[in-house]
């Protein structure tokens, strides 16, 4: 990643909070779960499978660190000691590379799982669009993972693909959403998949004189269509549940919702942290199985 | 007998004269944003160098992804066809051919003729096309004719795991901050592009002898990992491997006129 | 659970879907794929409660199969692929 700190990618707030009706000295297992991404870590302290306290920032230079910091953000909001942890599990990107984490699970896992928290049990299928993959999700009432289907090979689709416009046009990635609504008429999408070739398509289109609002509206579209044509590959179950930093892109998240003629679901959780939600939920399950750290 | 094939790609526009299976005149012009005026650039500078006019070329075959920009064009010739021929050309021997242009790749296992026999293409990934080295060159910051000669200086495998152009970038960044040679970060972009390629030749099958056409065959690296990856002696290339289209295209108008 | 390991880019979709419901772990797959494209692991990562073996696309090979697999896949002709046929629980299947 380089550290290249002139990348203004989705502004979503850093933030950490408390659930101020939790005590956590009550709690029987108090359980972790990191997700540290590929653009933003995120730390969620459970108390017996409640939410206790999360933190949500930045990802760093490097895993273990960009970890530290986010468990170290969600205690910050707490009177509670780190010790008190009794289980962590790491997932995400740099699921591997968590420090405190007792075990790993995959962002599939714990996405589904998280996303049953977050948005109840009627969630059946959960798209997560990240700064470096598309992961198409369909779960159980219980939240296990029944389908899936991820892409992180490609950019075509994902923020890192949205960011490469963003430079070309010289809009502000905060902007793109609105920008590209700025337009007479919508365009077609543009037609290359591939992020390169669709990058000197737009060259093209700026060259024969299209305005970059216009060039965006095409490119937000052609994101949309991208991110469906995955999405459909899998299937889609109502009720349908969006997480990750393209859910808060209106201009690609208002030309894919008609693709797929769902409503998405709402919830009044930050739902940058469901992978994080989820970690901890399987931390809480594998203590209550017996399974945790021992002692 | 006089004819032309012109190649309109996605990066450059070639043109071929050929005459009684000589090639008397050549014209090449960057295809940029307007491919019709690439294609009379590229063909007016084959004619000037050959010394005739339009009249005198009995047949004109057009090929390459800008084919239909090719107005003056008699026959649309199918550019697996001209791939096939125009090795068979350069290389009598030659029974694999491997395309590599810059938004393009093509495998073609060609017979004794230069008849097809079986093709296999990569298309609308830059990951396996010329677009990958040129994309990660400028990452390396080096210019595109220095990638090959610098990774033939090394000799380590660093594997690249990212298959995606845009991704790839970041790691040769990353790459470059781990303080890797710039020789070894090229020759390791140069082994992943080859494997990939590699891979779409084996579906085809890889027989000797094998004929390297299209631009990226100008660069050392690529062909050196290229024939690595396939585990030959030798692949042959013709001098300038990016007009082979172009021949294919003249050599198929020649049969047709 | 269908687990689909694999990609789609502008070339087109390349997945290998594996039903972790038929799957019993019985690793022919592993000895069967000339590219190593398949492993077997005690406790499926995306199932993590549910500690089974189970089969998987490898980590190394999911950005890649379309290229892993090119050989099973000739240009002309399509013989079995040797993952799906040695399968007894028809567990394996391709989406391309």
């Amino acid at each position: 990643m380089g550290g290249e700190e002139k990348r203004e990618f989705w502004r979503w707030t850093e933030s950490n909070w408390r659930n101020p009706d939790i005590d956590w000295k009550n709690a029987r297992y108090i359980t972790v779960g990191i997700d540290v991404g590929s653009v933003s870590s995120q730390a969620v302290i459970m108390a017996d499978g409640q939410i206790f306290a999360y933190g949500s920032m930045r990802t760093g230079s490097d895993s273990p660190n960009s970890a530290r910091n986010a468990l170290a953000f969600a205690l910050e909001a707490t009177d509670m000691p780190g010790d008190r942890m009794d289980y962590c599990v790491g997932t995400g990107y740099g699921r591997v590379n968590v420090p405190m984490a007792d075990r790993s699970i995959t962002e599939i896992a714990c996405h589904a799982r998280g996303a049953n928290f977050i948005y109840g049990p009627q969630v059946r299928t959960v798209l997560d669009v990240g700064g470096q993959d598309i992961k198409a999700i369909q779960c159980d009432e219980k939240g296990k993972v029944t389908n899936f289907l991820m892409n992180d090979k490609c950019a075509a689709g994902t923020g890192r693909g949205m960011e490469v416009f963003a430079d070309l046009l010289g809009v502000s990635i905060n902007e793109v959403g609105d920008r590209s609504f700025q337009v007479d008429e919508e365009p077609e999408a543009v037609a290359s998949t591939c992020v390169v070739y669709a990058k000197s398509e737009a060259t093209g289109l700026l060259r024969r004189g299209w305005s970059r609002e216009r060039v965006l509206a095409a490119y937000c579209r052609a994101m949309a269509e991208r991110i469906y044509s995955i999405v459909r590959r899998m299937g889609v179950i109502p009720e349908f549940a969006v997480t990750g930093g393209m859910a808060k892109n209106r201009g690609v998240m208002e030309r894919l919702m008609p693709l797929i003629g769902l409503k998405r679901m709402e919830t009044e959780w930050d739902t940058q942290i469901a992978g994080a939600v989820g970690a901890a939920l399987f931390g809480y399950a594998l203590c209550q199985k017996g399974k945790g750290r021992e002692k | 007998m006089i004819t032309a094939g012109i190649d309109c790609g996605a990066k450059n526009t070639r043109t071929v004269i050929l005459k009684e299976g000589e090639v008397v005149g050549k014209g090449m012009v960057s295809t940029g944003f307007d491919q019709e005026k690439a294609v009379k650039g590229s063909f007016d500078q084959a004619l000037k160098m050959a010394g005739i006019t339009r009249d005198d070329i009995e047949k004109i075959g057009g090929t390459g992804s800008g084919r239909n920009a090719i107005s003056v064009a008699d026959i649309e010739v199918n550019d697996i066809k001209a791939l096939a021929r125009a090795a068979n050309f350069f290389f009598p021997g030659a029974r694999t051919v491997v395309d590599v242009g810059a938004e393009e790749a093509r495998a073609v296992k060609i017979g004794d003729k230069g008849n097809v026999v079986n093709f296999a293409v990569n298309e609308k990934c830059a990951a396996g096309a010329g677009a990958f080295i040129e994309a990660m060159a400028r990452a390396l910051e080096v210019s595109l004719e220095e990638m090959g000669p610098l990774s033939l200086q090394s000799d380590k495998q660093i594997p690249m795991n990212a298959q995606c152009v845009i991704f790839a970038e970041s790691e040769v960044v990353s790459m470059i901050h781990a303080r890797t040679a710039k020789s070894d970060i090229s020759k390791a972009i140069h082994d992943a592009m080859a494997s990939r390629i590699g891979a779409m030749i084996r579906r085809v099958g890889v027989k000797e002898e094998v004929v390297m056409l299209g631009g990226v065959g100008h660069n050392p690296g690529f062909v050196e990992s290229m024939r690595r990856e396939l585990k030959v002696e030798k692949i042959c290339v013709p001098e300038e491997p990016g007009f082979g289209a172009a021949v294919g295209a003249a050599i198929v108008a020649a049969e047709q006129a | 659970m269908l687990a689909s390991y694999g990609y789609g880019d502008g070339s087109g979709d390349y997945f290998i879907t594996i039903d972790t419901d038929k799957c019993d772990g019985c690793g022919e797959c592993v000895s069967a794929c000339p590219a190593h494209v398949f492993v077997v692991v005690d406790e499926d990562p995306n199932d993590p409660l549910r500690e089974e073996p189970v089969a998987m696309v490898a980590a190394g090979k999911r950005k890649k199969i379309k290229y892993e697999c090119g050989p099973c896949k000739p240009a002309s002709g399509r013989p079995t692929l040797p993952c799906v046929e040695a399968c007894k629980a028809e567990a394996i299947s391709h989406s391309w």
